[in-house]
């Protein structure tokens, strides 16, 4: 029992740190560039992407497991998937809305955002291609939600302050932006070899 | 965006639009995921502009052969279908033809579903024109695209690992940090820098963004 939980809690940080979503696969860019201005909206987008990725990952995992597998069309798992998500996150507007309004006002506009974005859909292809299973396939998307908030928090407390600082012309806006984001990414690099899987 | 919709349509600044002026990740800074991930080689990066490029350029021809058939309440969910079908068609065609290239980027080719550039150009203009010009606006995306891979796979390379297409050019001990991961957020920077200074410096347009 106690090497289960070693072997998720090893996933959870591999996900989050060894291999970052963002800096190290570089998914979720254009999210991650466009709302890492503020620390506010960074955090409300952290909450509402972690929650939904393992909600995709669990939903995804189920369909592919018990219903594409058995029938023989693992080749489509990108339609379906891509459908999986878009229905989820258009079922948990729908939720928000009328039983948490006050929340909703708050996550809702990011909930439209993720629909067709990288990393949500990059979770259960993963999960698919390395043949998880369901805990670990959770396991696994929590650790890319946590990463994914980590890196935008990091980012957008550095944004902040590059907002006052003199930046040559050339580089002012996302030029900068990449920039930073290459010497965070950096950083990460001395996590790899932390946990060898 | 200027509209298209007389019957005198310049192709030639249709392709140019899109190379230049709407580049999607140097002017527009969208799409960037696979134009970090896959381009620490050339010949990766390459092969991932074509991948893009037939997909957008088939999405726009589909869509727009099918425009006067799809309910506008629709649309959306449509074109994600059509697209994914594509996107399947690519991915499955490229495990098939270069399996070596395919184990390294397979995972980015299916994640093409989820570029906001190729649904932005079926929404946009596809849904709206002719299949000809929607087919040369699709070329035009699609090189400029492929353009921009091109040239960020080619410093990396060169500077990573003193090589070309997997030929080595340059006898030296190469600078390792360019095919890191955060060589490439460096290398996007600092192109992105460069085209601004070369708006800035001979256009006169001021900064971007």
């Amino acid at each position: 029992m106690s090497s289960e939980f070693t072997k998720l809690f090893e996933l959870i940080v591999s996900a989050s740190l060894i291999n970052n979503f963002v800096f190290t696969r570089f998914l979720g860019l254009c999210i991650f560039f466009g709302v890492s201005k503020k620390m506010e909206t960074a955090a409300g987008m952290s909450i509402t992407f972690t929650a939904v990725m393992m909600i995709s990952a669990a939903f995804s995992w189920v369909i592919f497991n018990y219903v594409m597998v058995p029938l023989d069309i693992t080749f489509l798992k990108i339609i379906v998937f891509i459908g999986v998500v878009a229905g989820i996150v258009q079922a948990s507007d729908t939720i928000m809305r009328k039983v948490a309004p006050g929340l909703y006002y708050k996550l809702g506009i990011y909930l439209a955002l993720i629909s067709t974005n990288c990393i949500i859909l990059a979770v259960p292809l993963v999960n698919a291609g390395e043949h998880y299973n369901f805990i670990e396939s959770l396991a696994f998307g929590f650790g890319s939600g946590i990463g994914f908030a980590l890196a935008l928090v990091i980012m957008a407390s550095i944004r902040e302050k590059i907002e006052l600082a003199d930046v040559p012309a050339p580089f002012r806006g996302l030029p900068m932006a990449f920039v930073i984001t290459g010497l965070i990414a950096l950083a990460f690099t001395g996590f790899s070899g932390l946990i060898t899987l | 965006m200027a509209q298209h919709s007389t019957n005198t349509i310049n192709y030639k600044e249709l392709i140019l639009n899109g190379i230049i002026k709407e580049n999607t990740i140097f002017k527009l800074a969208l799409s960037l995921c696979p134009a970090i991930a896959v381009t620490s080689g050339l010949k990766n990066g390459v092969l991932m502009g074509v991948a893009v490029l037939f997909v957008q350029v088939m999405v726009n021809a589909t869509i727009s052969l099918m425009r006067n058939f799809i309910h506008p309440k629709v649309r959306l969910p449509i074109f994600m279908l059509v697209i994914s079908g594509w996107v399947t068609v690519t991915d499955l065609s490229m495990a098939a033809a270069v399996p070596d290239v395919y184990k390294q980027m397979g995972l980015y080719i299916q994640l093409i579903v989820a570029f906001a550039s190729i649904l932005a150009r079926a929404e946009m203009f596809a849904s709206k024109n002719k299949i000809a010009p929607s087919m040369a606006d699709g070329i035009g995306m699609g090189i400029g695209f492929l353009f921009a891979l091109t040239v960020i796979s080619f410093f990396r390379e060169l500077i990573g690992k003193g090589s070309l297409w997997g030929f080595p050019i340059i006898n030296a001990k190469p600078l390792l940090i360019a095919i890191l991961p955060a060589g490439g957020f460096l290398a996007v920077g600092m192109l992105m820098a460069l085209f601004n200074w070369i708006d800035i410096r001979f256009f006169k347009k001021g900064a971007h963004h």
